[in-house]
């Protein structure tokens, strides 16, 4: 058991950590919500004066607001579907006995290591540009009218993207914890002659369920604030704007920080909301 | 280390940092255009002749440029000493007393000596805000072996009806040839730009008197779905998400019958060494709907202005006396030949034998002519810009609607839903601007 | 027989595996050929792939255009600073939780993580206003700060699951041996921990590196990492996929090498220690 003075010198240790957060949220937070009520146009000289909750009503009530939850959602729920089955398809093959395994995991890992803006330039131009891009390329050789990927399938692009960027992640956990699943076990099962199919669904997928929490949740906290891959390929046109994306706008383009703030608070919230659920599967995860 | 400490180490640092320089620093916030990379090129020439300033550049692409320096001068950030601006942030920040006045340039600068059209809009109250680096109207570029091939003649002032006719002759999809590309990407310099001086052309206006919206109009009606039916008959794919430098890439690879845009890519278009096509290459007016009295030229300038923000004021405006004086010109000619010069600032050049057998010297100086920024449209309008409309909220409203007009080109939405979608959120915006 | 079965089996998986391996890297593998072709060759019909005249015109192209070596030492300054600093303020508190718990650990915790929800526009023009304010705007210090902050929960997280790995029993037998609190971290812990430190460092180096929000709306010039040097090649200028590749390359490439020699420590990172 921990002596009282163990206890205090572990609060000592723990303060500078949790003051500087502490500040780094609360700090910046206060001011947004100072700014969100307010009639803040810095082009028109800044602060002109208290207006309760008009920005907040104007925020929801435009045009943009739902659409832009919409396509967050679809983008956020996109990747981690994108990520976790074929994470879980390709952590099943690495598993298998292969010559080179050490050089394909490195080619699998690569695209983690390859920041957003590059990613998405390289994509946006030398993949999916209808005259230029290698897929116009492939669809011409094989007599397809090539597509223009950005303005015909933005939401799918934009997936494609970031799913690529993350697909390494969540193959290396998964990859992880189908390596620690007990091999007997499954050797059993096959002795049975259970088939692979039900083998899978009955031992290898509930023995990487703590694992896909973990893809899931460290996954999402990434991708709600996802911005380099969007402010690089579509700028928010064709439904690609998210909730990130829309308050960027008000704020940076529009030079409306009240709404733009107002519009912060809104994705704190709704980043809360999603937090809490998270929290709890992985809170039970922690003791587990 | 706690917080405070790292503040002071902070400051600290900063201030040995003010001691050991000895030189100004000019921290100069550009845009990645040709004409400006070929600047930074040419830093050499600046520095061997003020040694005691040192130049940083920070060149970014358009939209990032636009935004990373309206963020910095509006919460007087401090982070530039130049900046790159156009004609629609200049008199708005000047009249904001963001910007420093260019009145005392040196003798030989010879203010007079720029484009009159240029210096009124980059003035406010009579005062030069921002010194033009170059400054472009629009017009239609053209493919004179294709429409030699097809059998027409391109008339120096085009109608809207005659464009059509010749980007249904020369479009030849099998061999990847369109017969016309425009701007589709959205934002409010990009589509938006070109999409208001078609719509100027065929006698439509962004608001009435009363600064209330009027994309619900018949003229704008027309004017975008003719805009659409053109890239969508004649048009390159992906044209939505195609921009001036996407739109450029793709007619000096031959894949253009037509291009109507910035009369600067003219230079680039018939530079041998980055285009395909350099030799055959035409130029006409920009055009209008038949009977209208206003053409779609737009005029625009980048120019280079001093934030008052900056705490190198001299040196930074020692830097823009440089870049866009008599000398800088006849320094890129000498490098580069005539045709590479930054064009349309100074009456001068276009009265320079050498630069007039230059093949688009004359119709890049008509277009400038033609267009008048003080009365853009057929309609009476409250505003003051041919291809923007002179508030702070333009950019917000732009980029908006143009978002709307590149789902359009996308084909997600028809011109008729495009256009209520934009007339709504205009209103929106306008209201919560307090018109 | 058997054996004949699991050959022809390996083979068949080490095909699958490697056309998937190559297929994901391809992305990467073209850019970095393209970076050698001309500009002509980059965007030919149909598409070289090995054939071509090698040129490293590119890269010097790019090079006389932007001081790359400033951007990349921006980078590694920034991002080697954040995470020594966030390793810093870290380690004690993630000690603290895996060795003293107490009933708000778990909530503290979870707590920190959720910080990292905080979304980042939200807060942008207040932080851009402090950083006027602090004069911190452009320089490397503010953006080390940030960097750090906002990776530090990850760091605590890592760390503590880490630790916790370490068996209670052996500190305790070190405490019968008279050993202080001092002691008990230099010489019993630190070792023990090292491992999951070096893991929990290089992750967090390639986040930093690869940040591209605040290193972008936070930087001008003199503070501008790799993520601001790449952006001013994000628009064509005429042809330019050839040095849109030779630029990408560069920007990539250390964090790229040091991501592939320590491959090991960081699976472990990656998955961050929850994942036994």
């Amino acid at each position: 058991m921990a002596t009282q003075h163990a206890r205090s010198a572990a609060r000592l240790m723990m303060a500078p950590a949790v003051i500087l957060l502490l500040g780094w949220m609360l700090v910046p937070l206060t001011m947004t919500l100072y700014f969100s009520f307010k009639r803040y146009l810095p082009l028109r000289g800044g602060d002109l004066g208290w207006v309760g909750f008009e920005n907040y009503a104007r925020f929801v009530t435009s045009s943009s607001f739902w659409p832009a939850v919409q396509a967050t959602l679809i983008i956020v729920g996109g990747v981690l579907l994108v990520t976790v089955v074929f994470g879980v398809l390709i952590a099943l093959l690495l598993d298998q006995p292969i010559w080179g395994q050490g050089v394909v995991r490195i080619l699998v890992i690569a695209p983690f290591f390859v920041m957003p803006t590059v990613s998405a330039l390289v994509w946006k131009n030398m993949f999916m540009d209808p005259v230029n891009g290698l897929f116009a390329h492939l669809w011409k050789f094989f007599g397809a009218e090539p597509v223009s990927w950005l303005s015909e399938a933005p939401l799918f692009s934009i997936v494609l993207i970031v799913g690529w960027q993350w697909l390494p992640f969540a193959t290396l956990i998964l990859l992880t914890a189908i390596q620690s699943l007990d091999s007997e076990q499954l050797e059993a099962a096959e002795m049975d002659g259970a088939p692979a199919l039900s083998r899978f669904f009955y031992i290898i997928l509930p023995h990487l369920s703590r694992a896909i929490t973990v893809v899931v949740l460290i996954q999402t906290i990434f991708l709600l604030s996802i911005f380099a891959e969007i402010f690089v390929t579509t700028q928010g046109s064709f439904g690609t704007r998210t909730l990130t994306y829309l308050i960027y706008q008000r704020v940076l383009e529009s030079q409306n920080v009240g709404l733009g703030s107002a519009g912060g608070i809104y994705a704190v919230i709704l980043a809360n909301i999603v937090a809490l659920f998270l929290m709890r599967i992985v809170g039970k995860n922690l003791d587990a | 280390m706690s917080f405070k400490t790292a503040l002071c180490a902070a400051s600290a640092l900063a201030l040995t940092a003010g001691v050991a320089a000895a030189q100004t620093t000019v921290t100069i916030a550009t845009v990645n255009n040709g004409d400006m990379i070929r600047m930074q090129g040419l830093t050499d020439d600046f520095t061997s002749k003020h040694p005691d300033i040192e130049l940083e550049w920070v060149t970014l692409e358009e939209n990032i440029l636009r935004q990373r320096v309206t963020q910095d001068i509006a919460a007087n950030g401090g982070q530039f000493d130049v900046l790159t601006i156009g004609m629609y942030e200049t008199p708005i920040w000047a009249k904001n007393g963001w910007l420093v006045p260019l009145d005392d340039m040196g003798d030989d600068y010879d203010a007079e000596d720029i484009l009159p059209a240029m210096r009124a809009g980059l003035s406010h109250d009579g005062q030069l805000y921002a010194a033009p680096f170059y400054g472009e109207s629009s017009m239609v570029m053209y493919r004179t072996d294709l429409m030699e091939a097809a059998g027409m003649e391109m008339p120096e002032a085009p109608t809207w009806e005659e464009i059509r006719a010749a980007a249904e002759a020369m479009t030849d999809k099998e061999n990847e040839v369109y017969g016309i590309c425009l701007r589709g990407k959205a934002g409010w310099g990009e589509n938006m730009a070109f999409i208001t001086t078609v719509a100027n052309s065929f006698g439509a206006r962004w608001f009435n008197e009363n600064w209330e919206a009027q994309l619900d109009s018949p003229e704008w009606a027309e004017a975008v779905s003719f805009y659409n039916d053109l890239l969508e008959n004649y048009g390159p794919p992906g044209a939505s998400t195609n921009g001036f430098n996407e739109n450029l890439a793709l007619f000096q690879q031959g894949k253009c019958g037509m291009w109507i845009d910035a009369t600067v890519a003219a230079s680039f278009v018939t530079n041998p060494n980055d285009s395909t096509v350099a030799d055959s290459v035409g130029f006409a007016l920009a055009p209008n709907k038949d009977g209208v009295e206003k053409r779609a030229n737009w005029l625009w300038a980048w120019a280079l202005a001093v934030p008052a923000g900056s705490d190198a004021t001299d040196a930074a405006k020692t830097f823009i006396e440089w870049a866009t004086s008599k000398e800088y010109l006849a320094l890129v000619a000498e490098n580069e030949g005539w045709a590479n010069v930054p064009p349309g600032s100074r009456t001068s050049l276009y009265e320079n034998p050498e630069y007039q057998k230059v093949a688009f010297a004359d119709m890049t100086l008509q277009s400038i002519n033609a267009a008048d920024p003080s009365d853009p449209t057929v309609g009476d309008v409250p505003y003051v810009g041919i291809q923007y409309v002179a508030i702070p909220e333009w950019a917000g409203i732009g980029t908006a609607a143009g978002q709307e007009f590149s789902a359009m080109v996308a084909g997600q939405q028809s011109p008729e839903e495009a256009l209520s979608k934009a007339q709504a959120l205009v209103t929106d915006e306008m209201e919560a601007a307090g018109y | 027989m058997a054996r004949a079965v699991t050959t022809r089996r390996k083979t068949i998986n080490s095909l699958a595996a490697w056309t998937v391996g190559l297929l994901i890297f391809f992305p990467i593998l073209w850019t970095i050929l393209t970076s050698f072709k001309t500009e002509a060759t980059a965007i030919a019909d149909p598409p070289v792939f090995l054939f071509f005249d090698w040129t490293l015109e590119n890269y010097s192209v790019v090079q006389e255009r932007s001081d790359y070596m400033r951007f990349l030492w921006n980078s590694i300054i920034i991002a080697g600073g954040s995470t020594l600093l966030g390793i810093l303020i870290a380690v004690p508190a993630a000690w603290s939780m895996a060795f003293v718990p107490s009933r708000r650990t778990k909530d503290i915790l979870l707590w920190m993580l959720s910080t990292k929800m905080l979304p980042a526009v939200g807060v942008l023009y207040p932080i851009y206003l402090l950083f006027i304010q602090l004069g911190l705007l452009d320089t490397r210090i503010g953006l080390t700060i940030v960097l750090m902050l906002i990776n530090l929960p990850i760091i605590v997280w890592m760390l503590y699951t880490y630790f916790r790995e370490i068996p209670g029993e052996i500190l305790e037998a070190a405490r019968m041996d008279g050993a202080g609190l001092r002691e008990e971290i230099l010489f019993v812990l630190t070792p023990m921990a090292i491992p999951g430190i070096a893991s929990t460092v290089l992750l967090n180096i390639i986040l930093a590196w690869n940040e591209a929000f605040w290193t972008l709306n936070l930087t001008a010039a003199k503070a501008a990492p790799l993520t601001a040097f790449i952006a001013s090649y994000s628009s064509p200028e005429g042809l330019f996929y050839a040095k849109l590749s030779a630029a990408s390359t560069m920007a990539i490439a250390p964090i790229l090498i040091l991501g592939w020699f320590s491959q090991k420590q960081l699976v472990r990172g990656l998955t961050f220690g929850a994942v036994k």
